[in-house]
């Protein structure tokens, strides 16, 4: 995302570092990171992130944002956008580092396991309170909720149609087509 | 060949900022001769570049200059650098405005003489009032199309499955004023078409049945010939000669470089942080200050609504998201009545969001099962925004920061609000009325969310019948600095409890007409 703010010549990416969108606790995901398909995303593995860490925050993801009747790739493919940042800021790469190993250490503590061996959800979720104010978490989960619910593919399971002008609008497409009232 | 101003050019009115004030301000002046400049910060994007598509659109016209939230608000959490979602584009913040076009109530112009003292609060009323308006919001309706007004001879917008929902438990719980004035296109008009209920209204209108000066006002400006719009132009200072008249502006052009433009009339209009932020980085020797600041009100009594939102999820499908955005409205508790424990009112307004978007405002920084299986339901959601009467204090406002610099190398605006006490008496009736209303048809469940980032801004720069209380006079004209003018709704005394936009319009339209005459005057 290189897209010129006029006159400065900021990029749009460094522009919004502390400004709007992080202000919302969100992180505009790129587009691109979320266009594979889950099947596709799921063969390929990622860059930056061991497998080990990825396989944590896969875990991780799905008990912030837990949706049963979503498979494991919707998740793979919502976390991508961190492994791609990682690639790039040393800073964010080590937040995640540190953060995993921070996380599987206070499951070993407690559990006498790694974060992603502890059985019940329950007692990961117990893990996860423990950290949510902290900059690991905050990251894990502003990123989520674009790498998750800003996701096209997903759209259709949460029973939302998205873009509608390239289909003439909701006018002969049940705009008031509601029968239970 | 577009109309081209030299920039020595001294008999121009340089007019800041192109939304619902500039933009309207510069069409009716160039109807009339006069000659315009109109200089907007943000760029000129057409309805080709607008995508149905929340988070793509907020990131291509957002104004996300960094603001910083001050004060005893919830945005200090959850929206620190963000107080106000507003445009940074030509058309302003009538790209995003979802289309409400509510008249004032004649007692919103009086809004010391109807409540009188009350603590902690800068109440005053307004020089004008409703019946010097009511003219305008004539004009106003029938310039924008407003649906199901006598102005525009336009029949209302069909019903949409959120308006059903809530018109249907309104009607339950015995409200009776359920409306929706919208300035949407229920036919062609104007040149434009009838709407076919897109939704992403606030995405910008795709189609233009929505009114915004971005391709009304603007282009019909430009066709005079008497008017040059010059986008990615930020109006650093606004600069006065000797005798402490304005004699034109300093802005960054499109290529970064600073230019001058002279100016026989300047008219900021720039939305109510961005407006009293350039009077008060103005200031000069003369006006130490700020510029039009003998009062000491510039950048005080900032208004915004006091607002709330809340979904409600029903056992059956809604759609919410299916047609225009502003659904039902619910009129009922507009009026003052202090049997309810507040002064003041509230309108109930339906306003659906996207999956992307409810995801991110529904519990900002929430997660776990309680956030995704509402989430779950999010087609059976209806979905309101709670728009009340925010009363004037003097200490919320826009200030500037002591040290840190924007892009321009102005200093980085702090925006400060404290609720009234009033605030959260309002908040909590609304959000109880709209439980009612959604439990009578049968919602399961409902939740209470914080207010998003201000969109309605106001009362910055406000107006007054005496200097020493206010900005500027009944006509938006610097009380200090006769060619001066405001043009924003900053200009607002009092916040209402209705949407700003068909009153930044109404005033645009009448300030216009004082502006002509007074420059054919030679008092201008």
């Amino acid at each position: 995302m290189t897209t010129s703010i006029g006159e400065t010549g900021l990029s749009r990416r460094s522009f919004l570092k502390g400004s709007g969108l992080a202000a919302l606790g969100v992180t505009l995901v790129p587009l691109s990171a979320l266009l594979a398909s889950p099947n596709a995303m799921a063969a390929k593995p990622f860059k930056t992130l061991s497998p080990a860490a990825a396989k944590t925050l896969e875990r991780m993801a799905r008990d912030i944002f837990p949706h049963d009747k979503l498979a494991d790739p919707y998740y793979r493919q919502a976390i991508a956008p961190l492994d791609a940042e990682a690639g790039k800021n040393a800073a964010t790469a080590s937040l995640l580092a540190d953060g995993v190993s921070a996380l599987d250490a206070a499951a070993r503590q407690r559990y006498g396991r790694p974060y992603t061996a502890v059985a019940k959800e329950e007692d990961r979720v117990a893990l996860l309170k423990a950290i949510e104010s902290g900059p690991f978490f905050q990251k894990v989960r502003g990123n989520l909720v674009t790498g998750l619910y800003n996701n096209k593919a997903l759209w259709p399971q949460f029973g939302y149609e998205g873009s509608s002008w390239e289909k003439g609008g909701y006018l002969h497409r049940g705009f008031d087509d509601i029968d239970w009232l | 060949m577009a109309t081209q101003f030299r920039l020595d050019d001294d008999q121009v009115v340089v007019i800041v900022g192109s939304g619902a004030g500039g933009g309207t301000l510069a069409n009716e002046l160039a109807q009339k001769g006069v000659k315009c400049v109109v200089l907007e910060a943000g760029k000129h994007y057409q309805p080709d570049d607008f995508e149905n598509d929340e988070w793509a659109m907020f990131n291509k016209i957002s104004w996300l200059d960094k603001r910083i939230s001050a004060g005893g608000w919830h945005h200090t959490k959850t929206y620190p650098n963000l107080p106000a979602w507003i445009v940074k584009g030509v058309g302003g913040s009538t790209i995003h405005w979802a289309g409400l076009a509510l008249r004032f109530l004649p007692h919103d112009f009086r809004n010391k003489s109807t409540y009188g003292h009350v603590d902690g609060a800068n109440l005053l009323d307004w020089p004008i009032g409703y019946d010097d308006l009511e003219p305008y919001y004539f004009r106003a309706e029938k310039k924008m199309g407003v649906a199901g007004s006598a102005a525009s001879g336009l029949p209302l917008l069909p019903e949409n499955n959120h308006y059903k929902v809530i018109a249907a438990g309104a009607r339950k719980v015995g409200y009776k004023q359920i409306v929706r004035p919208m300035a949407i296109n229920s036919q062609a008009y104007d040149g434009r078409p009838g709407c076919q209920q897109l939704g992403f209204c606030m995405q910008g209108c795709k189609m233009t049945a929505k009114w915004s000066t971005l391709y009304t006002e603007i282009p019909k400006a430009l066709e005079t010939g008497r008017v040059e719009l010059r986008p990615q132009s930020m109006v650093l200072k606004i600069e006065h000669d000797k005798t402490g008249k304005v004699s034109g502006v300093v802005y960054v052009d499109q290529h970064g470089r600073t230019q001058r433009q002279a100016a026989r009339v300047v008219c900021v209009a720039g939305n109510s942080i961005e407006s009293p932020r350039l009077l008060l980085n103005s200031a000069s020797s003369m006006f130490p200050d700020g510029l039009a600041n003998s009062s000491g009100q510039v950048g005080r009594n900032y208004l915004t609504h006091t607002t709330a939102a809340a979904v409600a999820i029903h056992k059956k499908p809604v759609h919410m998201y299916r047609g225009t955005a502003l659904a039902a409205v619910i009129s009922d508790e507009a009026d003052p009545n202090p049997d309810r424990g507040f002064f003041g009112g509230y309108h109930l307004e339906g306003l659906a969001l996207g999956l992307p978007y409810t995801a991110a405002f529904m519990k900002p920084g929430g997660w776990g099962r309680d956030v995704t299986s509402a989430l779950e339901m999010y087609d059976h959601m209806s979905c309101v925004w709670v728009c009340g009467e925010d009363f004037a204090q003097e200490q919320n406002g826009v200030t500037l920061h002591p040290t840190e610099k924007d892009q321009y190398g102005l200093p980085v605006p702090i925006v400060s609000k404290t609720d009234h006490a009033n605030d959260a008496a309002i908040r909590r009736h609304g959000l109880a009325q709209f439980r009612k209303v959604s439990e009578a048809v049968g919602a399961t469940r409902v939740i209470d969310m914080p207010p998003y980032p201000a969109s309605h801004n106001m009362g910055t720069n406000r107006m007054s019948a005496k200097a020493r209380d206010g900005v500027v006079n009944k006509w938006g004209q610097a009380h200090d600095i006769k060619n001066l003018f405001i043009s924003d709704g900053s200009q607002f005394t009092s916040s209402s409890a209705a949407n700003p936009t068909l009153t930044i319009v109404a005033l645009a339209i009448r300030q216009a007409e004082y502006i002509a005459g007074a420059m054919q005057r030679k008092e201008l």
